[in-house]
């Protein structure tokens, strides 16, 4: 009986460690799926810089000194795909931003730069593109790069080779056309202003058209070439040092998959690992003398988002009322050592001119109005509603505590149910069958169309049911715009949204989180970007 | 002779440890000296100190209330999950024992399969299926412990349903379920109650094991398995975050297992 029992115990204890392992594998990193799902609608300005030629192609430095440098960086997942097309997770993308490059891609002020091709022009309808192919720009594996790749490459994106379009908004591709061994012609089926912005997406990257097997040998032109992988392991990465532009400083990169988010203290203090991107306060508080903390922004809104198609929540003075009882500053306090910056409206400051500061002000903590409002909205004992948060994230669970103390004051109770990560993409986020979430969505591009057009009341991704016909009005008017070419028009109106938003209290809107990357001395140059991306060319150690 | 030592050293340091922990319990359900989800800016991660017994976490919480709460939550569901495999447990096993046939054959044959899954991962299913939540979390540990109780009960009774006692019984023509429940039952008792008790240390396990994974009991709530897992990150910051409901959990334990042991010696 007694060995029963203790069998039993051990039983329990080994499927404990088993599931503890397999689960906790499987929490982090998971940002992937979401960000997949938020890049299928971009739409908005992009078009005023035509024929932009910033070719940087000093010759390599002198790197001799640097010729054994190597670094060990830690990631947070396995890369799902090593084929840019077929890659999801934003954790992938970020690590393959660095071995494959589209025509342009982005720089770190969110600009787009050219990459493979050396310039472009479009015609004034904005239909047709006009790529020129860098000169003398090469291959990982010594080929040049052709026309014919970056056909193969664009066609196979957009689906025209057969098969479904990888990229959906790439299925607007009349067509690819090489007139000469210098140029690549791409025509739209409609103009679109966010066209070249998804063309600077690490999926619509240039990939050789006879690479047969790019999964395990994946080909690109970026400033990384790659060398091997083990699985759930590490990935190694080596210098190119034919690329065409400034060379990466850093011979030899190992990416360390640490799927335990628990071991990256560990793992850094332990010289394991040089470099973690996104480390919580409280992991960064741990670190110690031996590494730096580079502080930025995580680049998303963070936002209690409510469901406004469900009672009580369709009522918008009670939505106003719970911005008012949420005090964004405490939250920040207790989530993050005060740090982050508290935003109003779907919109972070990285996206600059569309960035209104001033719509944080519009609700300031004031828990006796939040009340009044409650009461005129027939609601004086308050209520309780269901918070759904993805577990995986424990500063979207840490925030979603602080909120549900906080709406406390007002009588209104939010019970938390943690749900998987995987749940929420299919319940919350495309089923739609939910009351609250507290999640960051952040943006695939930096137009205003990848924060706004998710609140058109038809979007197919308007999670939050917002329904609301004048900011349809004012977004069918910044589309307008945009198509007249009149950018000022545009943001103009794009301001007009965002202002709705904040004013009708779409969304309980907390913060930009901060992005924390801790460094070991001796390494420096690590890069913000405004979008989810590791630069690892621009490392260098410093002696 | 063996009967006199009526209670063993084991037992009776289990009694104790087990007294201490139920007048918690039954504290934290009365009282808590702070209200669990206060936040305090002020105090987060605050060192125990006469203020805070045990010290806050990180968000300035009373870990001593949290830890009340907590061992309430995680006693209660313990309880709820091992009443739920007893009582389905000991019925199965007691009709199968006795009856036999094939009611036994295909009961046994599902049996088998329930307890080759390990009871988390059985939990784990199916709380993906019904959702988070303690009273989720009950059911699908209570199906898991279900199989453990009936094979134990049904061994009890093959051994003792052709024991002469029970022959003259059915001859003397008293109903089966009086047989079952009255004649029967009461000498499995022993085995039963052992058994029961290591359920109750797997199934405080197993719960903490269900909010360490997040799907046990949800925050702002508390259970020593939710507050283990919160405070990992702070292993090396705040230690006493993880040391005491870590400790509750051992000393819960502990003292159930010492009763156990104290209990299958004196029988």
């Amino acid at each position: 009986m007694t060995k029963r029992g203790q069998r039993f115990v051990k039983v329990l204890f080994a499927s404990m460690l088993l599931t503890l392992t397999v689960a906790l594998g499987g929490c982090s990193g998971d940002k992937e799926a979401g960000d997949s799902t938020q890049i299928a609608d971009k739409t908005a300005a992009e078009s005023s810089d035509a024929n932009a030629e910033t070719g940087t192609s000093s010759e390599a430095a002198d790197n001799t000194e640097e010729a054994a440098s190597h670094i060990t960086i830690g990631i947070p997942q396995d890369l799902d795909s090593l084929v840019p097309s077929l890659s999801q997770g934003a954790g992938t993308q970020e690590v393959l931003f660095n071995i494959y490059e589209g025509l342009y891609k982005p720089d770190s002020e969110g600009n787009l730069i050219p990459a493979v091709a050396s310039g472009y022009t479009m015609t004034e309808d904005g239909l047709v593109y006009t790529f020129t192919l860098r000169e003398g720009i090469q291959f990982h594996n010594g080929n040049p790069v052709t026309v014919e790749d970056v056909k193969y490459s664009i066609e196979t994106c957009a689906g025209l080779n057969g098969g479904e379009p990888v990229i959906s908004a790439f299925s607007n591709i009349e067509s690819v056309e090489t007139p000469d061994e210098q140029t690549i012609v791409i025509t739209l089926k409609e103009s679109s202003s966010s066209f070249m912005a998804i063309l600077a997406t690490v999926e619509a990257a240039i990939v050789p058209a006879d690479a047969d097997d790019l999964q395990n040998n994946p080909v690109g032109t970026g400033p990384y070439k790659f060398v091997s992988r083990s699985l759930q392991e590490n990935v190694e990465l080596e210098r190119f040092d034919a690329y065409w532009g400034e060379p990466a400083h850093i011979q030899n990169i190992t990416l360390k998959v640490l799927a335990d988010t628990d071991s990256i203290v560990m793992n850094l203090q332990g010289g394991a690992v040089d470099l973690v991107a996104r480390v919580s306060t409280a992991q960064a508080a741990e670190l110690g003398d031996d590494f730096e903390v580079l502080e930025g922004t995580m680049n998303l809104v963070q936002a209690m988002y409510l469901n406004n198609a469900v009672e009580p929540f369709n009522n918008e003075k009670v939505r106003q009322a719970l911005c008012y009882a949420v005090n964004k500053q405490e939250i920040l306090d207790f989530v993050s050592e005060g740090k982050g910056t508290p935003v109003g409206s779907s919109m972070f400051p990285a996206f600059g001119k569309y960035y209104i500061d001033e719509l944080n002000d519009i609700y300031t903590t004031d828990i006796e109005k939040a009340k009044s409002l409650l009461a005129e909205a027939g609601y004086p004992d308050g209520f309780s509603f269901t918070m759904r948060v993805p577990s995986n994230y424990q500063q979207h669970i840490d925030t979603a505590q602080v909120v549900a103390e906080q709406l406390k004051q007002i009588g209104v109770t939010a019970n938390i149910e943690l749900i998987e990560w995987e749940t929420w993409l299919s319940d919350v986020y495309q089923g739609r069958d939910f009351e609250a979430t507290l999640v960051g969505v952040d943006a695939s591009t930096l137009t205003a169309g990848a924060m706004l057009s998710r609140f058109r009341s038809d979007a197919h991704n308007n999670f939050t049911n917002y329904n609301n016909e004048d900011y349809d009005t004012a977004y069918a008017n910044a589309l307008a715009a945009e198509a007249a070419s009149d950018d000022d028009k545009a943001t103009e109106y794009y301001k007009e949204c965002e202002t709705i938003l904040a004013q009708t209290a779409a969304n309980v809107y907390i913060q930009d989180m901060c992005e924390l990357v801790a460094v070991r001395k001796g390494f420096a140059g690590y890069t913000f970007y405004p979008l989810y991306i590791q630069d690892f060319s621009k490392l260098y150690i410093v002696e | 002779m063996e009967k006199k030592r009526a209670y063993s050293l084991n037992f009776i340091i289990g009694a104790v440890i087990t007294g201490v922990m139920l007048v918690l319990i039954l504290t934290g359900f009365i009282h808590t000296p702070y209200d669990i989800t206060k936040m305090d800016s002020t105090a987060k991660l605050a060192a125990p100190s006469l203020e805070h017994l045990m010290g806050c976490d990180n968000f300035g919480r009373d870990i001593f209330s949290r830890v009340l709460k907590g061992m309430g939550n995680t006693f209660t569901i313990a309880v709820a999950t091992v009443a739920i495999g007893a009582v389905c447990g000991v019925l199965i096993g007691a009709f199968t024992g006795y009856f036999g046939g094939w009611l036994d054959e295909v009961l046994m044959r599902i049996n088998d399969v329930v307890f080759a899954f390990p009871s988390i991962l059985l939990a784990l299913v199916f709380v993906s299926i019904f959702g988070t939540g303690k009273y989720n979390v009950v059911a699908a540990l209570g199906i898991a412990f279900i199989p453990s109780f009936a094979r134990i009960v049904r061994g009890e009774f093959i051994k003792y349903k052709d024991m002469d006692y029970v022959k003259s019984a059915r001859l003397a023509g008293v109903p089966k379920l009086r047989i079952i429940f009255v004649h029967i039952l009461p000498n499995t008792m022993p085995v039963l109650m052992s058994s029961i008790m290591i359920g109750f240390n797997n199934a405080v396990l197993a719960e903490a094991g269900m909010s360490y994974l997040g799907i046990g009991v949800q925050p702002p709530d508390a259970s020593l398995g939710s507050m283990l897992s919160e405070s990992q990150t702070y292993l090396f910051s705040a230690p006493w975050y993880a040391a005491f409901p870590g400790l509750m959990i051992i000393l819960m334990v502990l003292g159930f297992s010492l009763l156990a042991d104290g209990n299958t010696k004196r029988v």
